[in-house]
């Protein structure tokens, strides 16, 4: 058997048994949930007021947005928490001590990320089908759009969170991430349209996958019409597969080379210090 | 995966050798020259004070850390540059802290012994999990989850996950620090077992007790440099040449350390006669030359302590 393999196999299993562990762990399941609850909450409020120009729900608009951006939340923040609490509590210098151990480690996160995100997605798209009107969902091109926009989004994201998680040497910094992620949230017109903003702010929004995301999951679920109110004035497909497709790229590419440098620099002695500093100064 | 798969070496080939490493740190110089070899089935302990560089020593012969320069040579190849397929013949156990806190006992082990799965071929085969949980005594414990293990089962269950793999060689660094001597004891026992089933061992400790109860071998590393080598018999004989003698002479206490002790006290009767009193002449031990060497190593003077600690292996 090839060791590789082997390795890759043992990952898919490790993603599948923490994933168990993460829904068998209250505290763990309701912190990957409550936020999926919240935005059910105000898309149904949200369901009687409509975008402005349109007599469509706002409500309806926000569902795909939310759904881009959560592709975003999961691929990064949890991939950068998960390298970087675990690096501090000693998990990937175990696994570094295991021959095929850091492969069999990142396909075990790649599955557990991938797996939270397609449970977050159906937490928010199955009950807000019985609430909001005017999705179109009853076509097959509607499913495979949002399905293609799903996986390429996991990838475009994944290695960025992974590439932070290695930068981020301290679990209880991770604010320095968090505050940016958000303002990007608030400027790619996920729970509003964007297009209210100043030109540099949208600019600044086009660079980052979120917006992408945002408008691709739109694409997949509104009715055509609804691409008159994007900035473009349509639903910018090949501008999407070639934003989030570059960052997929980059990540695949600059990922691999910091993750081996973060992996060479474990040793015991790091992880003491590590440990030592965490109990000075607990979260 | 990088192929360094070495056939297994002829017996009488070394399993660790160490020529000239050096370590340094921006402008400090940890190890200045460490040489050393370890026999395959041999049990080394390296012994010395806090700060010495035990710990970087043993990071770089588990290709965990980078060095200065030097010959390192583990199990046939450079840990620097060794793939998969030598790390499947290296067991290190690792101070675990909270890391796999929810995993259970059982199914962790199940889980890291797959990876050597691929990497194992011929005799050596993985430890039986349910045998492995056995011998190092956590069988009540197996379905417990990591996170409620007490220190000590938690130790154990650190040294089951670096032998898991049957390891050829296996490392442990300072491997009873803050254990309660129960614990320590029944951790003695467990080398003791691992060392009769022909592992390589070789262990960090500051514990000179420690040292002569688990190692074949001792190697004092101090000053950058191994300043002494060999079993804890021989240290013993090279270090306690010298003998101590204490006195009261009119209500005052004496010592002295001379090199000839009974030609020494037979002047001091011819001196003193009846005068002298609470007369002791004692051999110095190995511990007492080696404690009053961390004390001062410890306390700054790390030059002067390895002069004078080598001054009495002479």
């Amino acid at each position: 058997m090839s060791t590789t393999i082997n390795a890759i196999r043992a990952g898919l299993l490790r993603g599948r048994i923490e994933f168990r562990q993460m829904v068998t762990t209250p505290q763990d399941l309701w912190n990957n949930v409550f936020p999926s609850l919240i935005y059910l909450v105000v898309m149904f409020f949200t369901r009687g007021t409509t975008v402005p120009g349109t007599d469509f729900s706002l409500g309806a608009r926000t569902l795909p947005s939310l759904l881009g951006m959560v592709v975003v939340f999961s691929g990064v923040t949890t991939m950068m928490m998960a390298l970087s609490v675990e690096r501090e509590d000693g998990t990937l210098l175990r696994a570094k001590a295991v021959p095929g151990g850091m492969v069999g480690y990142l396909v075990g996160k790649m599955v557990l990320v991938a797996t939270m995100t397609l449970a977050n997605v159906a937490i928010i798209l199955l009950p807000s089908l019985l609430f909001l009107d005017g999705l179109s969902v009853g076509s097959l091109t509607a499913w495979a759009t949002l399905l293609g926009i799903l996986v390429l989004g996991m990838i475009a994201t994944l290695p960025a969170g992974a590439l932070l998680g290695a930068m981020l040497n301290n679990p209880r910094n991770s604010g320095v991430v968090m505050l940016p992620l958000l303002g990007l949230v608030a400027i790619s017109g996920i729970f509003y349209p964007a297009t209210g903003f100043p030109d540099w702010l949208q600019t600044v929004a086009y660079a980052f996958p979120i917006y992408w995301l945002g408008l691709g999951m739109r694409s997949a679920l509104l009715p055509h019409e609804m691409a008159a109110v994007e900035s473009a004035g349509s639903w910018q497909h090949l501008e999407t597969v070639g934003v989030l497709g570059a960052w997929a790229v980059t990540g695949l590419i600059v990922a691999p080379i910091v993750l081996r440098r973060m992996a060479r620099r474990e040793s015991g002695s790091t992880v003491t210090a590590r440990r030592e500093r965490a109990l000075r100064h607990p979260a | 995966m990088a192929s360094d798969a070495t056939s297994r070496r002829p017996p009488g080939d070394h399993t660790i050798e160490v020529r000239d490493l050096r370590m340094r740190y921006g402008r400090t110089d940890v190890l200045t020259g460490v040489t050393f070899s370890a026999r395959p089935g041999e049990v080394v302990a390296l012994l010395g004070p806090n700060g010495a560089g035990k710990t970087s020593t043993i990071e770089i012969l588990e290709g965990f850390r980078m060095r200065s320069s030097g010959q390192v040579k583990v199990l046939g190849a450079d840990p620097a540059r060794a793939g998969e397929q030598w790390r499947a013949r290296v067991g290190v156990v690792l101070q675990s802290w909270r890391d796999h806190s929810r995993w259970r006992v059982r199914e962790l082990l199940d889980h890291l012994a797959l990876y050597y799965r691929a990497h194992l071929t011929g005799p050596r085969r993985p430890w039986d999990v349910n045998e492995l949980i056995t011998s190092v005594g956590l069988t009540d414990r197996a379905d417990e989850r990591v996170a409620r293990l007490s220190g000590g089962q938690r130790r154990r269950l650190d040294v089951a996950i670096g032998i898991v793999g049957r390891p050829e060689l296996l490392f442990l660094d300072e491997p009873t620090v803050r254990f309660d001597p129960e614990a320590r004891h029944e951790f003695h026992d467990l080398v003791h077992e691992l060392a009769g089933d022909d592992t390589t061992i070789l262990l960090t400790t500051h514990d000179l007790d420690e040292a002569e109860k688990l190692a074949d071998r001792i190697l004092i590393l101090a000053g950058g440099t191994i300043i002494a080598d060999g079993t804890a018999d021989e240290l013993s004989r090279r270090i306690s040449t010298r003998a101590e003698v204490r006195w009261t002479v009119g209500g005052t206490r004496h010592v002295h350390s001379p090199a000839d002790a009974t030609t020494f006290v037979r002047d001091l009767f011819r001196r003193h006669d009846d005068a002298v009193t609470d007369l002791e002449v004692r051999r110095v031990s190995l511990e007492d030359t080696y404690m009053s060497m961390v004390r001062k190593f410890e306390g700054g003077r790390r030059d002067a302590a390895v002069r004078e600690f080598e001054g009495g292996a002479r």
